[in-house]
């Protein structure tokens, strides 16, 4: 803190001490650290006092490394899951934010030693607390972590022995939400975060029984690695100056047993990088659950579509037929759901409405996309019903037709032929924006794609391989919809 | 003859402009009445009035014995009795361009009649090849000439056998020969003793065919008789004037 207050001065240009420390660091370039303040404190929050500065235990040892080396600290904020990637373009030299100690990781990147021991600890419901206390006892049940984490490589073991289903979240805090909703069984995480829910919102017990051990790093790119050995030997004197200690302490999460561990961190020689077996990542690896991941996006995208089709004809219809009060609802239903971000609309579905009506992940994915994309679809058949002539219904009416027989064998033929190749192109766009599902733990064809690309390391052949997929779906629809619009071009 | 259509008194108005002040009509049945004028004259009003798509303010229409009121078109419900005994031929034929012509034909009396579909089918067939488009019932409206889908339009309304027929403009898609063979046509659809009202300026086809001509001008009867009389030595200058642009394309 107080170097972080000497570098605010010098920034406001007020500075009188430790003058020639920031001279000299500023002839440097900044060291440029990474991490993600989405994940927040203990690791890296923004301060509430001030939200364009961080805090938390990584942001000291970022800038201890960065004292060490003699430079400015300046953080970059990046996606958790996507630091890998951010350093390896550059973005910064870096990647601290709770990163764990993974052989893909050894095999990728350069880390440091590892400063600090977490336990992978399981969450359950009070209520379950002598029922589920290891990963054996659920067995068929769900279980939720964070995405490409150790822990969910942990579940994804556990789900081939005993039949366990994963749930990946792309944040830390709506797995223990979900958990007290009732909506997963357990939660296993890091023990930093499970304490720091627990005290957040409770609700929940935390198993005392490691179900692993784990440690933090940080990572550089394996160009880097020179660098990163200079942060090594930073690390290692602020372990045995105490420093370190301090930090932990300041954000309570140091114990005894993580006093044990830094005396063996500094006794070990370094861990040699890419030293574990190298697994298989090829792309046969990885079909299976990329065919499953597309089997959920077809039939997310079915489903959500034909709700989007039955509502948007009931909604145009109102608006078209329907008596004043109802067309102005209609209307604001309309250009609500039209004005807000689908993403929006699917967190308060899922998450903003889990007090009042509990729905599974894949039901509120096919509501959430349905009830959006029928907004769209109304409007497409208002504008059909409007193009059908005048005459038409005229001619309809000199027949003997009634109003809804006019409907049904004048009106609505002619009107589904004009809203055929709009209705298709929304399909195409829905197939797409299904992978936005992905926020409320739905694992759909794009999601499974980031977590191919993060294990891979690289987005090159995973990303080609979704966008075959993806196009193999979409392409041949939008040729049966041209066709059926050269068949159906009315005259 | 007994009176197909009556109509008396009738007035109209589109937004605060009249359109028809007080025009009296008759059509006995058996008889061909061409409805006469300028673009502009009402005569198209005359029509939807009748056929109950517009309403009117003052006057009585009665056809085919159902009775119009002074006021908002009644809703379809109540207008059953009206349907089943006028027919209407658009001037654009308004097919309905997703059904085939025999589909156009057998529409109404499969579902606002309720008739079997093989009886439907057959009183359908007999129409279109009385009208001599038989052999076009498979095909779809984009696929027919004019005149194809004019007469395949007039036996799409002749189906529920209506005693009264309204046509707008008949003759404006058809070339001289296909005016003769629709003239015909009509003539034998009088002749089974249905009224028909034509709405048309199309003065050759009128002095042909019509029995009695009647003109409109700017919303008032000005001339009326039979088709020989009034389209030789018409009275009115509304008349004349229609007799002037004769030479000229409908």
């Amino acid at each position: 803190m107080a170097c972080a207050a000497v570098l605010l001065g010098v920034a406001l240009g007020m500075g009188a001490c430790g003058r020639s420390a920031s001279t000299e660091a500023a002839a440097k370039p900044p060291f440029r650290w990474g991490g993600d303040a989405e994940g927040g404190a203990p690791f890296v929050e923004a301060d509430p006092a001030d939200p364009r500065v961080v805090r938390g235990f990584d942001v000291e040892i970022a800038g201890m490394i960065a004292e060490g080396l003699g430079r400015k600290p300046r953080f970059v904020q990046v996606a958790w899951a996507s630091i890998g990637q951010s350093l390896e373009r550059g973005d910064f030299e870096i990647g601290m934010s709770g990163v764990e100690d993974r052989p893909e990781m050894r095999e990728r990147y350069a880390l440091t030693i590892p400063y600090f021991e977490f336990q992978e600890v399981l969450a359950v419901r009070p209520a379950d607390r002598d029922r589920y206390r290891t990963l054996a006892d659920l067995a068929g049940r769900r279980v939720g972590t964070l995405g490409a984490t150790m822990a969910h490589d942990l579940l994804l073991e556990a789900q081939k022995r005993t039949g366990l289903v994963p749930v990946s979240y792309d944040d830390d805090i709506h797995p223990y939400t979900d958990l007290v909703a009732g909506r997963v069984d357990a939660v296993l995480l890091d023990n930093v975060i499970a304490d720091r829910s627990l005290r957040r919102t409770g609700g929940f017990v935390i198993q005392p029984e490691p179900v692993a051990t784990g440690a933090y790093v940080g990572v550089f790119a394996r160009r880097n690695t020179a660098l990163r050995d200079s942060a090594n030997a930073i690390l290692r004197a602020r372990m045995q100056d105490g420093s370190l200690e301090a930090s932990f302490r300041r954000w309570e999460v140091w114990s005894d047993a993580q006093a044990a561990y830094h005396q063996r961190v500094l006794a070990e020689a370094p861990a040699e990088d890419g030293a574990g077996a190298t697994r298989d990542r090829s792309v046969r690896a990885y079909l299976p659950a990329l065919a499953r991941a597309a089997g959920v996006t077809v039939v997310l995208s079915v489903l959500a579509m034909a709700l989007a089709v039955a509502l948007g004809i009931a909604v145009a219809a109102g608006r078209v037929y329907g008596p004043p009060v109802v067309r102005v609802a209609l209307a604001v239903y309309v250009e609500v759901v039209r004005g807000t971000p689908v993403l929006l609309q699917l967190f308060v579905l899922y998450y903003g409405l889990a007090s009042v009506v509990r729905l599974p992940a894949f039901a509120a994915a096919v509501i959430g996309l349905g009830l959006n994309y029928a907004a769209y679809e109304s409007e497409i058949y208002r504008a059909a019903l409007q193009a059908v002539p005048r005459q038409q219904l005229e001619a309809a009416r000199t027949l003997g037709l009634s109003e809804f027989q006019a409907l049904r064998l004048v009106r609505g033929p002619q009107a589904l032929r004009h809203a055929l190749a709009p209705m298709t192109n929304d399909f195409v766009a829905l197939l797409k924006d299904s992978s936005l599902v992905s926020v409320i733990t739905v694992v759909e064809l794009t999601k499974q794609t980031a977590i191919y690309a993060t294990n891979a390391g690289s987005w090159v052949v995973p990303g080609i391989l979704c966008a075959l997929i993806y196009l193999s779906l979409s392409l041949p629809l939008s040729h049966v919809a041209r066709r059926l619009e050269r068949r159906w071009s009315v005259a | 003859m007994s009176g197909a259509l009556a109509v008396r008194g009738l007035q109209a108005v589109r937004g605060s402009k009249p359109v028809l002040r007080g025009v009296d009509l008759d059509v006995a049945a058996g008889e061909i009445v061409a409805l006469m004028g300028v673009s502009g004259a009402g005569k198209s009003t005359v029509l939807r009035v009748v056929a109950a798509l517009e309403p009117f303010a003052a006057g009585t229409v009665q056809a085919g014995g159902f009775a119009l009121h002074p006021g908002p078109v009644p809703r379809e419900s109540r207008l059953r009795g009206l349907r089943a005994k006028v027919g209407m031929v658009f001037q654009a034929h308004a097919l309905f361009p997703h059904l085939t012509a025999l589909e156009n034909v057998t529409l109404a009396p499969v579902h606002a009649l309720r008739w079997p579909a093989a009886k439907a089918d057959a009183v359908a067939m007999e129409l279109l090849d009385g009208l001599g488009v038989g052999a076009r019932a498979s095909a779809y409206p984009r696929e027919l000439s004019g005149g194809e889908a004019q007469r395949v339009a007039i036996a799409r309304a002749l189906a529920p056998d209506p005693m009264v027929l309204l046509m707008d403009e008949p003759t404006s898609a058809l070339d001289p020969a296909r005016r003769g063979a629709l003239g015909e046509a009509l003539r034998g659809l009088a002749r089974q003793g249905r009224g028909l009202l034509i709405a048309t300026h199309d003065v050759d086809f009128a002095r042909a065919h019509a029995d009695r001509v009647v003109v409109l001008h700017e919303g008032v009867l000005v001339e009326a008789g039979p088709a020989a009389e009034v389209l030789t030595r018409p009275t009115h200058p509304a008349t004349r004037e229609l007799l002037l642009h004769e030479a000229e394309p409908a």
